[in-house]
């Protein structure tokens, strides 16, 4: 696709300047109170130009479970969802732990050309946690890897958790640690709380993601090398990494849209839609999340979109896969949650789902509006309500939990590197597979 | 009368409802005392016993009880089946309903599996947890209450007064939850007894009184139900053995003959003699365990008659 | 509405069919009420006091067809009555169900189902105080204390002293 030289005329940025924004061969090519200029044009009244999102935390599955999600599909519900780049992670089969696979994975990005796609690499060998994945070579691999991670498993191995930490200090990489105690997670369904009690359904303490959050963040800072947490979920996990930025310590965390809003009471009916892992948690942890995410001590939010096929929920809940969508709700959930309630301004939403999720990445052409840099870009209509309907989902799959929940604020225009990749909240030039 | 159409949990019966199906039993009973041993109340209608787990006790519970209202009935057991082929519940519950099922009774290792069933949108069939993982098991709190009101006439109407100790593997009884939520709805008292870490996180919520020391309870309880301890959990650790096990929770001859004069002694079944409760205790007189076993049947054919009652799934003939 | 029987009519009625029982049965010696809960029970203690009047008390129990009736799915559960058979039994008795309105016919049918697994009476006989008429099965009722030629929408309502405070039979639309 070719760049769509256009201007924006008379749109807000986030902290509130109204301009007129040209681009021209990919590239933000002048931002000014007015441009006269013989391109066509885009009204860009009450709407408002923000840097395109940038999610560190996206299951694409491709290779190996194409049924429920692709490269390609991945990156249009990126789109829709207002993201120009998107990180996969390595859970995929065969794993993203060999140079081979993330190259492919890029591959399969750039053939798709609809958003950046950024492979995440796997820490240990198959994601057994036994043996460290050749991290060097994927760094070193066309895919350019910086962020590893075992997602879905979690690195509980100390001794190799170390090493890991020590190790990708020579190409500036960052580990990112999904942080939960096997062993007493062996078997958990839910939350453990009064509500797993009730359910009998088997409980999830919030010690088992605790004790590893603190155990890593002591780890990485005794090796001082990068440390990133990935969905942080409760109260606890907050305030132990508030106290290790308070103590200038080098780590990273990031909350998910859906453990901002929903809470471990949903698992009463027993809907696996609501099975996630990590759980949800209780409205303490929800409002210290909130809290968290506002004052900074959470630096990102990441979808963790985690697409499964139908009859992966249409079950009974321990048989169900854990996870649930959310690259097409997440602007709205976090727009909903933290701005229309004034907890967080435009500028901090830009920071925490734009800007600091590159710069954890190292992805350069994202997170700012500046003449000269890329124009990965989107125009969102702040306050228009919408509905979300899981049958209208671009992603492959329809396990969002956020059904026919009612939110504001909208993406209507997606650019990537210039090309009017969503217009009006439809995808230009869909293709077809 | 059980308003859902469904028997998946406690919950769903208000104590009227409670005891409307332990009268409906009682009446039953009188019904079935003598020469009647079959009442034709669900002639020509299919009940389906879909059982995922071993239970043959339970199993054949509702299948006599079924059969004593002259329905059809079917017996699914995953074993052997294509569910161990990885079939689904939702397909293996569906195919059961194209064969005319109209009522499901169903155990699942999987807490919830039964709501699953009833709320779905998978089949319209009414259905009966018949125990599902660690949550539920409803009719057997029903039989429990049962039993446990006709040892107390005084206490027909209201259970306020009587104190009762549920002892043992609480964490993944789906027994002791229901009971514990019906018993204390009739107006009972009910105390946990366990060592701690066989007691639920979040159990403080729950309208009951949780105790480490079962010797400290022992002589104020009326009734006293003994839970079966599977030998799994020892090895995970949650007592270091068998023996120190019994020594704390068993029920022995000596704590039998420190109970009230008229306190009885209940298991769900099946028992570990020797570990939860000792061979003497569940043979002697204040034992009421095979008691339990006969109202099973009886509490059972009360809540196929309430529900099924009146709630037929419309069919494209006419009723007959 | 209008009031078909009121308190003195009902008593004359069931005092006819204690006469007529009596008469049918040649005596009392081996006769036993059955009343169909809730108000055939009422109503068969009603009769079984004239009889005791008129000749010697004879056993008087309740039968409850709730289990029997083949149309379960079409109206909710009803709870269960008590079925109270006189010590005696039913063997070779002259058994009279007593119930009070004889409409389709399907109670009496449940009923006869019911008496089947009980025990084999003599002779089973049928009292109600009205028959209304609609039979849908071949019953009859042997001692009837009026009959009410009646539409299949009017329903019949009889109140009994015992249970509704007074005693009287209303036919409404």
């Amino acid at each position: 696709m070719s760049s769509s030289d256009i201007v924006l005329k008379e749109v807000r940025l986030a902290d509130s300047e109204v301009v007129d924004v040209e681009i021209r061969g990919g590239i933000i090519s002048a931002i000014s109170t007015k441009i006269t200029s013989d391109l066509p044009t885009l009204d860009g009244r009450g709407v408002l130009l923000l840097p395109g999102l940038v999610d560190l935390h996206t299951h694409l599955r491709e290779p190996g479970k194409e049924s429920s999600e692709t490269v390609l599909s991945g990156s249009q519900a990126a789109v829709k969802g207002g993201y120009t780049a998107v990180s996969a992670m390595a859970n995929t089969t065969p794993v993203a732990d060999t140079a081979g696979v993330v190259e492919q994975v890029a591959r399969l990005g750039a053939k798709a050309g609809l958003c950046d796609v950024f492979p995440i690499g796997a820490v240990t060998v198959g994601l057994l946690g036994e043996q460290l994945a050749e991290l060097s070579a994927m760094a070193d691999s066309a895919a350019g890897v910086r962020i590893f991670s075992d997602d879905g498993r979690c690195v509980s191995d100390p001794l190799l958790m170390r090493r890991a930490l020590e190790y990708v200090k020579s190409f500036n990489g960052v580990i990112a640690q999904h942080a939960q105690d096997p062993i007493l997670t062996a078997g958990a369904q839910m939350n453990e709380g009064a509500v797993s009690s009730r359910l009998g359904l088997q409980g999830w303490p919030a010690i088992a993601e605790e004790s590893i959050i603190a155990r890593d963040i002591l780890l990485a800072n005794y090796v001082q090398s990068r440390l990133h947490i990935c969905h942080l979920t409760t109260k606890g996990g907050v305030e132990i990494v508030r106290w290790a930025k308070s103590q200038g310590m080098a780590v990273t965390a990031e909350v998910t849209p859906h453990h901002l809003l929903l809470t471990e009471d949903l698992a009463e009916g027993y809907d696996p839609i609501y099975k996630v892992n990590p759980p949800l948690r209780t409205q303490e942890d929800v409002e210290a999340l909130r809290e968290g995410l506002a004052d900074g001590t959470i630096d990102i939010v990441a979808t963790d979109h985690a697409p499964h096929p139908a009859e992966d929920k249409d079950c009974e809940w321990n048989s169900a896969a854990f996870g649930m969508t959310g690259l097409e709700t997440a602007f709205s959930v976090v727009n909903t949650v933290m701005v229309q309630s004034g907890k967080m301004d435009w500028e901090t939403l830009v920071e925490r789902m734009s800007a600091k999720p590159a710069e954890i990445g190292g992805y350069k052409d994202h997170g700012r509006i500046a003449v000269g840099s890329l124009a990965n870009l989107i125009l969102v209509d702040p306050t228009k309500q919408w509905k979300v309907d899981r049958s209208k989902m671009l992603s492959r799959s329809y396990n969002t939990p956020f059904h026919d929940l009612t939110f504001t604020g909208e993406v209507l225009h997606t650019f990537y590197r210039g090309v009017h990749v969503m217009r009006d909240g439809q995808l230009t030039g869909l293709k077809h597979e | 009368m059980i308003t859902s159409g469904h028997l998946l949990s406690i919950n769903d019966l208000t104590r009227d409802g409670a005891f409307e199906v332990l009268d409906t039993a009682r009446e039953l009973s009188r019904i079935t005392d003598g020469a009647i041993k079959k009442l034709p109340t669900l002639r020509g209608r299919t009940v389906v016993n879909l059982f995922f787990e071993d239970s043959t006790r339970t199993r054949l519970s509702f299948e006599a009880a079924a059969k004593r209202l002259s329905a059809d009935v079917i017996n699914f057991s995953a074993k052997g089946s294509s569910v161990s082929k990885g079939e689904s519940l939702k397909d293996t519950a569906q195919t059961l309903e194209a064969m005319g099922a109209e009522l499901v009774i169903v155990r699942h290792g999987s807490s919830g599996a039964a709501a699953r069933l009833a709320q779905s949108g998978w089949i319209k069939s009414h259905v009966v947890n018949a125990g599902d993982g660690m949550h539920e098991h409803p009719t057997q709190a029903l039989l429990d209450a049962y039993t446990i009101r006709e040892h107390f006439p005084e206490h027909d109407r209201d259970f306020t007064g009587l104190r009762i100790g549920i002892v043992g593997d609480i964490l993944h009884s789906r027994v002791a939850r229901s009971n514990a939520l019906l018993l204390t709805s009739l107006g009972a008292q009910v105390v946990l007894i366990a060592p701690p870490t066989l007691i639920p996180i979040g159990v403080s919520s729950w309208p009951v009184e949780i105790s480490y020391d079962l010797d400290a309870e022992i002589e104020s309880l009326d009734a006293i139900m003994m839970l079966r301890v599977q030998s799994e959990r020892m090895n995970d650790a949650f007592f270091p053995s068998e023996r120190e096990y019994a020594r704390g929770y068993g029920l022995g001859a000596e704590r039998v003959n420190a109970m009230k004069e008229r306190a009885i002694i209940m298991h769900p079944g099946p028992m570990n003699r020797g570990l939860e409760i000792s061979a003497s205790s569940a043979d002697s007189e204040r034992s009421v365990i095979l008691e339990q076993v006969s109202n099973g049947v009886l509490v059972r054919m009360a809540v196929l008659y309430l529900l099924m009652g009146g709630t037929a799934i419309p069919t494209e003939g006419v009723l007959v | 509405m209008s009031v078909v029987l009121d308190q003195s009519e009902i008593d004359r009625s069931l005092k006819r069919i204690a006469h007529e029982i009596i008469e049918r049965n040649h005596g009392l010696d081996s006769v036993i009420l059955l009343g169909i809960p809730t108000r055939g029970v009422t109503l068969a203690q009603r009769i079984g006091s004239f009889l005791a009047q008129i000749d010697t008390q004879v056993p008087v129990g309740s039968l409850d067809i709730t289990m029997y009736r083949d149309d379960l799915r079409l109206r909710p559960p009803r709870p269960l009555v008590p079925t109270q058979i006189p010590a005696e039994g039913l063997e070779g008795k002259n058994l009279v169900l007593v119930d009070d309105v004889l409409f389709s016919g399907r109670t009496i049918r449940a009923a006869l189902d019911a008496i089947g697994e009980l025990g084999r009476p003599k002779t089973v006989q049928l009292a109600v105080l009205i028959d209304r008429g609609h039979r849908e099965l071949p019953i009859r009722a042997d001692y009837v204390g009026k009959n009410i030629p009646t539409n299949a929408r009017e329903s019949v309502r009889v109140q009994l002293r015992e249970i509704d405070s007074l005693d009287q039979v209303e036919v409404t639309l």
